[in-house]
């Protein structure tokens, strides 16, 4: 075996977004970060020179073992319908459904990742009556085994690594990768949804930039408003699990600080939350979700005693799009 | 005749499929075909109207911020919302910051690579080429993917994040921008335009957007050496290689306008086939004769059109439906939208060439200059205090429509409320339009016209002729298979 770590990356009933994201990759990027790594991308759609025969070559060569392969990377739902044919993606060139090619480079491959929400638990195209017949490589929606079953297991010994996000983050995979490529990242290092636990061991809610607004229950009302989104806006960053506030998008962004409900787009079923997204869903004016971990009874009554406590300043700000109250300034003492 | 069927292609957004029909090494027709089907407006139907701003954008993760506009201001459209400038302003700095970020990521990542290929080793030209633009190891990425990640701090700072955003709403942006972030939008975009100008163009933004003729830009080319920018080092390829030559499309260019400040769009919309015609969406039809979709009898406009797979019907061989305005073929793109709009360069290259695979390249580089200049001015007129978003209230019945420009065309949402809920959404891509299959007159679409002619030289998989036709147009199909 090679001291190489070999990525073949394909895509199917997706967006592309995940790849869109890796591109987003930063200090370093993301060809820096594979060289850095050792990892060679055998091919990737965006990325490599190869196209038509000589990609499926390479396939066959996957498939016949004389092109050994470590990681495979699916990007989107794997898509079954109609009636289970997998027509709804016949891989371009070689007139076969992308299913069965999955099917048998997932036997090759000595981990099998799946990038992103769709190709977890089959996401987005799940949503409505599933028209695609669209889930994941090892999931259904929230039950255990999709394209392949619960108990599958790759030649190294791992089930299918979710990756999950809407889309994913960049350092997400980058990190997932390179853990794999040094043989850092055994079963212990997923949660209970097979993703990886470096980021999923966080809450959203953790580093979110609206914590006093939270912590006194000060919400916004409207799109744009400042205050914490819990309780009107549909917000589930105290529920989902990913490091959003902690490791931020693109700079310095993520949903929420982008003015938006995070949606908890790295669960199963985030697609069909039940409700309008960007509204919360409420039984005798408290929220359905409470946050993970938290008593309803010590949530609804600290949540009362909090608002009662919420400074002026707050309440005004939540409300509005700009700092209309500033913190007071007040003299130390000190010179 | 023998036919030779490519694919997958890479390097386009989406899996894409080509069956030609070669006589003598040249394409005599061609079939375009996008094997993949997700069913998005089967999805969106029945759903809460402001549920299609979560599910939109995730049609395509490279048009993610274009359908997200196209699905406010469709909803908008329904709602009848007056939006305050600033939100305006928010969604073209998002928006604009998609089309120049994709086109950046089209030239440096899919288009230029081909030209690397060990097929061009023999060409003066390729040992440079190769060198700046080998797919992976070429060496123009390694400051392009850098300059590229911070120029989208831009989505992170407006949008939250890129792909994928649901900052922009129906009443304008849910992200206010304070005075300190309008700084640091500045230096954003003032670090960003000195890498193009640096790297991409080798001089100013003001003076590519100046250049007025092909006479005038082939004078550009020759004042400057190859090696000095990377677009002189596309236009001496373009040259060697006859690209003006290859791909001609139907010289007939849609735009529907775009960036709009209120009503007045940037970039102005309207159809040009030697002469502006005004754009009316009432004039579009989608037509499904070649596509595997259950057939009402006619072609129907998008509020009429109805969305359900059949594998099995006869003669169909694509996805993509077929759309037509005033029952012709069209192209859309930046060189549209540059023509469209008047761009004196855009119009001579479109005069000579009716529409290349050199002239599309030139308008998308083009447009980049023109853009990011604009972007500095929306920046300038943020006025941090004054509101960002207006409240929307849902009725019960309405339709709206939404029309914006993407990096590579026109894009469309058409909504049906009924009850509250989405009665139907039928969605225009860009790469719908341009990559449509035949119609029921048998006319091919505009990239089955811009094939015929291309060379496939016996014996070579690749048909680069054909790859550069393809990736002239920067497909998304995963936008036209939503």
């Amino acid at each position: 075996m090679s001291d190489r770590f070999s990525v073949l990356w394909l895509q199917s009933g997706g967006c592309g977004g995940c790849s869109m994201s890796l591109l987003n990759a930063e200090s370093p990027d993301l060809y820096q970060t594979l060289e850095l790594a050792g990892i060679d991308m055998l091919w990737h759609p965006s990325l490599s020179e190869a196209s038509n025969g000589e990609f499926i070559d390479l396939l066959q060569r996957v498939c016949d073992g004389s092109q050994p392969l470590d990681a495979l990377c699916l990007e989107g739902s794997v898509m079954r319908g109609p009636n289970n044919t997998g027509r709804f993606h016949m891989l371009a060139g070689t007139g076969r459904p992308m299913m069965d090619w999955l099917r048998e480079l997932s036997d090759k491959a000595r981990y099998t990742l799946a990038i992103g929400s769709c190709a977890a638990f089959g996401g987005i195209p799940m949503a409505g009556d599933n028209p695609g017949g669209a889930c994941g490589l090892q999931y259904d929606g929230k039950r255990s085994g999709g394209l392949l079953d619960r108990d599958w297991q790759s030649s190294g010994g791992m089930p299918v690594i979710n990756v999950a996000g809407c889309p994913t983050h960049p350092g997400w995979v980058t990190d997932t990768l390179m853990a794999l490529a040094v043989g850092e990242l055994d079963a212990a290092a997923l949660d209970s949804l097979n993703r990886p636990r470096s980021y999923t061991d966080h809450l959203v809610h953790h580093g979110c930039t609206r914590n006093e607004f939270y912590e006194f229950k000060a919400s916004a009302e409207l799109a744009s408003d400042q205050g914490c989104m819990m309780e009107h806006m549909g917000c589930l960053g105290t529920q989902a699990h990913a490091d959003c506030n902690r490791r931020p998008w693109n700079g310095e962004g993520s949903c929420i600080r982008g003015g938006y409900a995070c949606i908890n787009c790295t669960a199963p079923g985030f697609e069909e939350p039940g409700h309008t997204f960007t509204e919360t869903p409420k039984i005798a004016g408290i929220p359905i979700g409470l946050p993970t971990d938290m008593p309803k009874a010590w949530f609804v009554a600290l949540a009362a005693l909090s608002k009662s406590a919420t400074p002026k300043r707050v309440r005004a700000n939540a409300t509005e799009d700009h700092t209309v109250v500033t913190p007071a300034s007040r003299k130390t003492g000190l010179k | 005749m023998s036919r030779v069927v490519l694919g997958p292609f890479n390097r386009v957004e989406g899996d894409l499929e080509v069956t030609l029909d070669v006589d003598d090494g040249r394409v005599r027709s061609a079939r375009v075909n996008s094997p993949l089907y997700r069913g998005f407006e089967q999805i969106l139907r029945g759903k809460h109207p402001f549920d299609a701003m979560v599910f939109v954008p995730r049609i395509c993760g490279i048009c993610s911020v274009s359908q997200s506009v196209a699905s406010a201001l469709a909803l908008r459209d329904a709602l009848q919302l007056e939006v305050p400038p600033n939100g305006d302003r928010v969604t073209n700095l998002l928006l604009a910051c998609e089309n120049v970020a994709d086109h950046l990521t089209h030239f440096y990542l899919f288009f230029m690579p081909d030209f690397a290929r060990a097929a061009y080793a023999g060409e003066a030209w390729h040992a440079a080429v190769k060198a700046r633009f080998e797919a992976v190891s070429g060496r123009a990425r390694v400051s392009m993917l850098p300059a590229r990640a911070r120029f989208m701090h831009l989505m992170g700072l407006l949008g939250g994040k890129w792909p994928h955003t649901l900052s922009l709403q129906p009443g304008g942006s849910a992200r206010a921008v304070s005075g300190a972030e309008v700084i640091r939008l500045f230096a954003i975009l003032r670090e960003f335009r000195g890498w193009l100008e640096r790297e991409l163009f080798g001089d100013a933004l003001e003076a590519v957007a100046a250049i007025d003729s092909a006479a005038n830009l082939a004078r550009w080319a020759a004042a400057r050496s190859p090696a000095s920018s990377d677009f002189a080092c596309f236009l001496e390829v373009a040259d060697a290689l006859g690209l003006a030559a290859l791909g001609r499309g139907t010289g007939r260019f849609l735009s529907v306008g775009t960036y709009r400040i209120g009503d007045a769009p940037a970039y102005a919309g309207g159809v040009w086939d030697g002469a502006l015609r005004p754009f009316r969406h009432e004039d579009v039809v989608e037509d499904i004769t070649s596509s595997w979709m259950m057939a009402p009898s006619a072609p129907a406009h998008p509020w009429a059109g109805d969305t359900e797979p059949d594998m099995d019907k006869d003669g169909a061989y694509s996805w993509c439906k077929a759309p037509r305005w005033q029952g012709q073929v069209v192209e859309c793109g930046a060189l549209a939208r540059q023509v469209v709009d008047g761009h004196p360069l855009a119009r001579s290259l479109a005069a000579v060439d009716g529409g290349s695979v050199s002239s599309r390249v030139v308008g998308r580089l083009l447009e980049i200059a023109r853009t990011v200049i604009a972007m500095e001015t929306w920046i300038r007129e943020i006025r941090p205090g004054e509101p960002f978003c207006q409240r929307a209230d849902l009725p019960e019945e309405a339709r709206g429509v939404g029309l914006v420009e993407a990096a590579r065309g026109a894009l469309g949402h058409w909504l049906v409320i009924r009850k509250g809920r989405i009665a139907n959404y039928q969605i225009i891509a860009p790469t719908t339009w341009n990559f449509s299959p035949r119609d029921q007159a048998g006319t091919p679409g505009a990239l089955e016209q811009a094939l015929v002619g291309a060379a496939v030289p016996a014996g070579e998989g690749g048909a680069l002729q054909v790859q550069h036709v393809v990736r002239s147009f920067d497909p998304c199909m995963v936008c036209t298979v939503h």
